[in-house]
């Protein structure tokens, strides 16, 4: 018997914005109507996003947040961090951006009870990965302050299991998410863990995941220029010595594939 | 403007350019589109002029390390550094795959010998190859690339052992970081070039101003996209000047208007390259406003724009 692999031709489209509003410290999150990129999303694909105003050349990769619920559109966080993310929250609900995607591989589907550990713009991704799997998942995020986990009011709806840390101890347990991590570890019975964020934060989390034994995969950021696995800009080293395209073969990656060697 | 039907849109653009018939007069340009097959949701491939595919060296490259890419006002910077899987990959694996889409194929090859550049044309004289284009510029590897582009007797030597290597046509592409582009021009013509394309990327550099280092971890990279086109359309018009051999022209084309200033300072075809990155069916686009150019200005076909700029 054989299997038919159906591959969706990718979405090229202009979409409207829905709305655009700061929701966290120098965060916005932009809600855009685009019913075939919601319809094919799996959980951590991202978009291509091109501001149709300005002298900006190339486009923005930004991770596929949650869809709405009637499947109309979906949401992405974005920081506000340079001159084309500055002109991105300035764009009103009714304007026009165009969407390149769904791209990328996104996590794996299989997990019975994942662990989704995130911080800062990464729990952005990881938010439709809590969509896709709902109460089976627990969330560990992390962040400096409580200011910057205004994030909870976007994960409750998918599941209320969330354990939060913070820098200064304002909210949470007291340090990073590496420091609670190994405590979730011994009483919870995940099978796998589900990471995006800082990479120093996501090398911590393959490595204690890895002493347990369990399964670990990282969404990993790259400057990019096509995201279609042409032009080459966002290569990274793999374990075994070859380079892998961050757009093409990730964001998602085993953890081993990309931090052990 | 009217709606052209894909026969008419064909007539208009079709030629026939180094003994390769091409559907359009529109190429694209070298590492800015993989190897075609990356595009081809939003692109019909056999529908272009050619695909001139990524860089290919003798050895598998793995590119240069840090921070490749940066936007610039307009444009961006690039040093990706020739990363290729080598040209026996290329033939056994890249080249059959890549023929079910019906393309003409123009393989972009670069050396650091002028040997290297002879061996390169030997192994891909072979059927599914339309033409060969010669990399004397890259600005982004250590050794070889743009040292040839930049001496016109290496120019021509690359060129002469290029050209007894292969009986494919052989389309030289120049550099813009050099002085007098009409001497190199003229000098791989004289050696027996079929064509010349112009612009490579412009050298240049982009530093952060809150660590005080280069942006891009080649600390140089190579300009492209809208803001060269200035500098292209000057070169095109320059070499056009110089040589009897065909100009492709290219260097910051984003619409149709952009390759009608190229073919009016003097270019036989235009390729498309950083526009790719904007908006990935942007060839298409620029193929159907050529066209509808072409008929709002009573042409009869593409040929008739190449070298019509007025100077009186």
């Amino acid at each position: 018997m054989s299997v038919v692999v159906m591959i969706l031709p990718k979405v090229l489209e202009d979409a409207r914005i829905l709305e655009n509003v700061k929701v966290g410290p120098g965060i916005f999150r932009m809600l855009v109507e685009s019913p075939r990129v919601a319809g094919e999303a799996l959980p951590g694909q991202f978009v291509q996003l091109r501001l149709l105003s300005g002298d900006f050349l190339l486009r923005r990769p930004l991770g596929i947040a949650e869809r709405s619920s009637d499947l109309e559109g979906f949401s992405l966080f974005y920081r506000v961090v340079g001159r084309g993310t500055e002109t991105l929250s300035h764009l009103a609900a009714g304007e026009t951006v165009n969407l390149l995607g769904p791209l990328g591989n996104g996590f794996s589907r299989n997990y019975s009870h994942p662990l989704l550990v995130g911080g800062g713009l990464g729990l952005s991704p990881l938010l439709s990965v809590a969509e896709y799997y709902g109460d089976r998942a627990e969330v560990l995020m992390g962040g400096k302050t409580a200011g910057e986990l205004f994030w909870q009011d976007f994960y409750k709806p998918f599941t209320e299991q969330i354990h939060i840390t913070t820098d200064d101890g304002s909210l949470g347990e007291k340090g990073f998410t590496t420091a609670l991590l190994p405590k979730l570890l011994e009483k919870g019975s995940y099978d796998g863990i589900l990471v995006c964020g800082p990479e120093i934060m996501m090398r911590g989390v393959a490595e204690i995941a890895e002493r347990h034994g369990i399964p670990c995969e990282v969404s990993l950021e790259k400057r990019m220029a096509c995201g279609l696995g042409a032009c080459l800009s966002c290569v990274i080293d793999t374990a075994d010595g070859t380079r892998k395209k961050v757009c093409k073969d990730g964001p998602v990656f085993s953890a081993q594939e990309v931090f052990f060697s | 403007m009217k709606n052209l039907d894909a026969q008419q849109k064909k007539k208009l653009l079709s030629l026939e350019l180094l003994g390769i018939k091409m559907n359009t007069p529109i190429l694209t340009g070298s590492g800015t589109f993989g190897f075609g097959e990356e595009f081809a949701d939003f692109v019909d491939l056999s529908e272009i002029g050619g695909v001139v595919v990524k860089g290919t060296t003798l050895k598998p490259r793995r590119g240069n390390d840090g921070i490749r890419i940066t936007e610039t006002p307009s444009g961006m910077l690039n040093c990706i550094g020739l990363e290729n899987p080598g040209v026996e990959v290329f033939l056994k694996e890249t080249l059959p795959r890549i023929a079910r889409y019906h393309m003409n194929v123009i393989v972009n090859i670069s050396g650091t010998t002028v040997e290297d550049y002879g061996e390169l044309a030997r192994r891909l004289d072979v059927p599914g190859v339309a033409a060969i284009e010669v990399n004397i510029s890259c600005p982004n590897v250590k050794e070889g690339g743009i040292v040839f582009g930049t001496d016109p007797k290496l120019a021509a030597s690359v060129t002469r052992m290029v050209k007894s290597s292969t009986k494919k046509p052989v389309i030289v592409k120049l550099s813009p970081n050099i002085t007098d582009i009409s001497c190199m021009a003229k000098a791989v013509e004289e050696a027996g070039a079929d064509a010349v394309s112009l612009i490579n990327t412009l050298m240049g550099m982009q530093i952060d101003t809150r660590t005080w280092r280069p942006v891009l971890g080649n600390v140089t990279g190579g300009l492209s996209g809208p803001c060269v086109k200035p500098v292209a359309v000057r070169m095109v018009y320059e070499a056009a000047q110089a040589v009897k051999i065909p100009v492709i022209g290219m260097g910051g084309i984003m619409n149709a208007q952009d390759a009608v200033e190229f073919f009016l300072a003097g270019a036989s075809a235009v390729a498309v390259g950083t526009a790719n990155f904007a908006d990935p069916s942007v060839i298409g686009k620029i193929a159907d406003d050529l066209a509808a150019y072409l008929s709002l200005h009573h042409l009869k076909n593409i040929t008739e724009l190449t070298g019509k700029l007025k100077l009186d």
